[in-house]
């Protein structure tokens, strides 16, 4: 068994806007004999399309409508029509994300996008998507060793800590090329922070201002010495805490960072010096580039190279949100895919009783969108045949309300008993009703869930988390 | 050497021997138990350069690596739990399933031909082949002409039987019963080759037969179990006709996730009216 799927990543940012398409191939690698284990085992980038500058209405408000027209020109210039994409993300990242319109614009995209497309967005996201869209998580763990990849955009610095493989921790700053804006010689745009965090160093940063090259240039300095803090290669001052985007929190501590990549629209400037004009892109941009390849404490990492820069995003986007589920699951025919389903995490895991009660505590809180749902738990200590009797008995009764709506039952599982669960529910259920139980899948309370169509005759689905952190 | 200095010898030797005895260690008066030790979380290199990217090579697979050496020789430890592995693949192999467990398990007894342990291992022909008592209850006491025929067999580990059993036959129940699919009467065959199934087939006239048979215990399990399964099995057919589930137990596929999953194998085998090689799954 081998398939091949389309899925699509586009990213609209604060500055640019783009798209790839990427071919996700699926297959067997258990052994004849073996129950069998479907993976990804290719994610290729077969179309990637220019970088657009983000379609704006005005300063905070994107343009919907022209963003839809660039993404369906797209679509033609690639060849590719919306029905034959199964899966990927269309994300609002960086300072957008906290424009008025962001809603509105998944809207008019979410059709155009293929079937099965989730839209979502956060900065915790963005990081992980934008690390693994630059590989550095393939790269720490060959590396054997901790990488941290900065993204840095037009609004926001991404950060995301891989070691040998493992994601780390994630974070992000309101830091970015596009916080100033330039146009014939004269500041036209400062993010308010930015201009506090000069003023603080005694830098007079204002729209309509003369665009003094060195003047600027420090302000990138003093960036380029927040991102180092970020990394706690210096000690952090007292703007720094005020710089983490929506109050977020810096990076979790752990073993000290190896090795540095950059990805995102300042990437290419950090790594290659430009001539020419610095405000050329009528951003800061291309100084930021300057200061943090000329920022001491940086330089003391050692600096690698990532897969892909302005794009890691979209590639992450489009490349690295499916994922596969466990191959021995229960699924009933025709009631997949299923898209954007809350999941209810199940707690008192330890005992049925705690299971049944805490479905039944919590199912009132989602039964009312009028809309299906997920419970999630492990089940790690459910594996014999008896026990799981026990907890299909605790599972049906809690979720009894569940089982009479017109709602299909949906079980996520992280252990490996999905089908012997998904069987062990449907004889009590006595067959009549849809069920869906599939396993190896890690999800969090409060997130959603997308399951797609069965792969190789049923064995296993492919399943997109709209969560914060991803399985690996 | 004079008489002298021979008896200030033999005066030490006697003040060593009236020496009280040394006295027991405290606590349990137990070792550690070897085969506790999960061998993919031991790394016993000294002084190692890479430690953790080891280590984390290590969670793959249960292999003996990284487990340093003394010498040109294995550590004691290691050379404890090889041993210990390699007495639990003896014993799997040369015990029998004790007969109250299988008649826990709702099964009856029949033979195969051979007489015993030793005739098992050196005659594989006559463990493919029933007992003529056994097969007479074969056709006595089993259901005749029903859709799948389940059975067990010790093979060459009973210790795999005992351990995974108990979840897998009722998950593999459960599961054929979801399908709708007719089961005949299962029960178990003492001394028993997979190809013992050609003849159950032949015997029960079942549309497909299915054997639950302890696997060969090698050095990381002895509970390894497998199922193989044939649609209309005939003596003397050719092996690549079965289909096999191999690696149930409980750090492979877990035992009622196998049956649920053998459940699914069958009702492909029954709609595709074919199996082993002829079957893609």
């Amino acid at each position: 068994m081998r398939k091949v799927m389309l899925s699509v990543g586009v990213d609209i940012g604060t500055s640019t806007t783009q798209l790839v398409f990427s071919r996700l191939t699926m297959e067997n690698r258990a052994g004849s004999s073996l129950a069998p284990q479907v993976r990804i085992v290719g994610k290729e980038v077969v179309y990637r399309s220019p970088v657009y500058f983000t379609p704006l209405r005005s300063e905070d408000e994107i343009d919907a409508e022209e963003a839809a027209r660039i993404i369906r020109q797209e679509y033609r210039a690639a060849g590719v029509s919306p029905q034959e994409v199964e899966t990927g993300a269309v994300i609002i990242t960086g300072e957008t994300a906290r424009k008025r319109n962001a809603a509105g614009v998944l809207e008019q995209l979410s059709g155009l996008a293929g079937d099965f497309v989730v839209a979502a967005a956060g900065p915790a996201l963005e990081s992980v998507l934008s690390a693994r869209g630059a590989g550095i998580d393939r790269l720490s763990a060959s590396l054997g060793t901790t990488v941290v990849n900065l993204d840095i955009g037009g609004g926001t610095s991404n950060l995301a800590v891989y070691d040998c493989g493992e994601l780390r921790g994630v974070s992000c700053l309101d830091l970015g090329g596009r916080l100033v804006k330039v146009a014939q010689g004269r500041i036209t745009y400062v993010y308010p922070k930015l201009g506090a965090l000069a003023a603080a160093r005694g830098i007079r940063l204002e729209a309509g201002g003369a665009a003094d090259r060195a003047a600027l240039y420090r302000v990138c300095a003093l960036m380029a010495g927040q991102l180092a803090q970020a990394l706690r290669l210096e000690p952090r001052d007292g703007c720094h805490e005020g710089l983490y985007t929506n109050g977020g929190a810096p990076l979790p501590e752990g073993r000290p960072i190896r090795a540095v990549t950059f990805s995102g629209g300042v990437a290419d400037c950090i790594y290659q010096e430009n001539g020419g004009d610095c405000f050329r892109y009528g951003d800061i941009g291309v100084l930021l580039g300057q200061a943090v390849r000329e920022n001491a404490a940086l330089r003391t990492l050692k600096w690698l190279r990532p897969e892909e820069t302005i794009r890691a995003t979209v590639v992450g986007a489009g490349a690295h949100t499916t994922e596969v589920s466990g191959s021995t699951i229960r699924c009933s025919h025709g009631c997949l895919p299923l898209r954007d389903l809350p999941v209810l995490k199940v707690g008192e895991e330890a005992s049925p009783e705690g299971v049944e009660a805490s479905i039944r505590k919590q199912l009132p809180l989602y039964l009312p969108e009028g809309a299906p749902l997920a419970l999630a738990l492990h089940g790690g200590q459910y594996t014999g045949f008896a026990a799981l009797q026990g907890l299909a008995v605790a599972i049906v009764r809690g979720a009894d309300a569940l089982v009479k709506s017109a709602y299909p039952v949906v079980l996520v599982l992280e252990a490996d008993i999905g089908k012997a669960l998904g069987n062990a529910v449907n004889a009590l259920l006595g067959g009549g009703k849809a069920l869906v139980c599939i396993d190896g899948i890690r999800v969090q309370g409060g997130e959603y869930i997308d399951i797609g169509m069965p792969l190789a005759e049923g064995s296993a689905v492919p399943v997109v988390l709209k969560t914060l952190v991803f399985n690996t | 050497m004079d008489e002298a200095m021979l008896d200030s010898i033999v005066e030490r030797v006697l003040r060593e021997l009236r020496k009280p005895p040394e006295p027991e260690p405290s606590g349990t008066g137990c070792l550690p138990d070897p085969t506790e030790i999960d061998i993919r979380e031991q790394y016993l290199v000294e002084a190692p350069m890479h430690r953790e990217e080891y280590a984390a090579l290590k969670r793959n697979a249960p292999c003996r690596l990284g487990i340093g050496r003394a010498g040109v020789r294995y550590k004691t430890l290691p050379q404890l739990e090889f041993r210990a592995a390699h007495s639990a693949a003896q014993d799997a192999v040369f015990s029998d399933v004790d007969e109250s467990f299988i008649e826990g398990q709702g099964l009856f007894l029949v033979q195969s031909r051979c007489g015993s342990k030793d005739t098992y291992l050196t005659r594989p022909d006559l463990g493919r082949r029933l007992s003529d008592a056994g097969a007479g209850m074969v056709r006595e006491r089993c259901k005749h002409a029903p859709t799948v025929q389940v059975f067990v067999s010790d093979g060459l580990s009973s210790a795999a039987v005992e351990a995974n059993l108990p979840d897998l036959l009722p998950a593999l129940m459960q599961g054929l019963q979801n399908e709708r699919i007719e089961t005949g009467t299962p029960f178990f065959v003492k001394y028993g080759r997979v190809g013992v199934m050609d003849e159950v087939s032949e015997l029960t006239g079942a549309e497909v037969t299915c054997v639950l048979i302890g696997e060969r215990p090698g050095l990381i399990t002895a509970q390894s179990m497998s199922a193989y399964v044939a649609y209309r099995a005939t003596v003397g057919m050719p092996e690549a006709r079965r289909t096999v589930l191999s690696n149930i137990h409980r750090a492979g596929t877990v035992p009622a996730e196998a049956g649920a999953h053998l459940a699914d194998i069958i009702r492909v085998m029954l709609e595709k009216k074919a199996s082993g090689t002829d079957l893609e799954l």
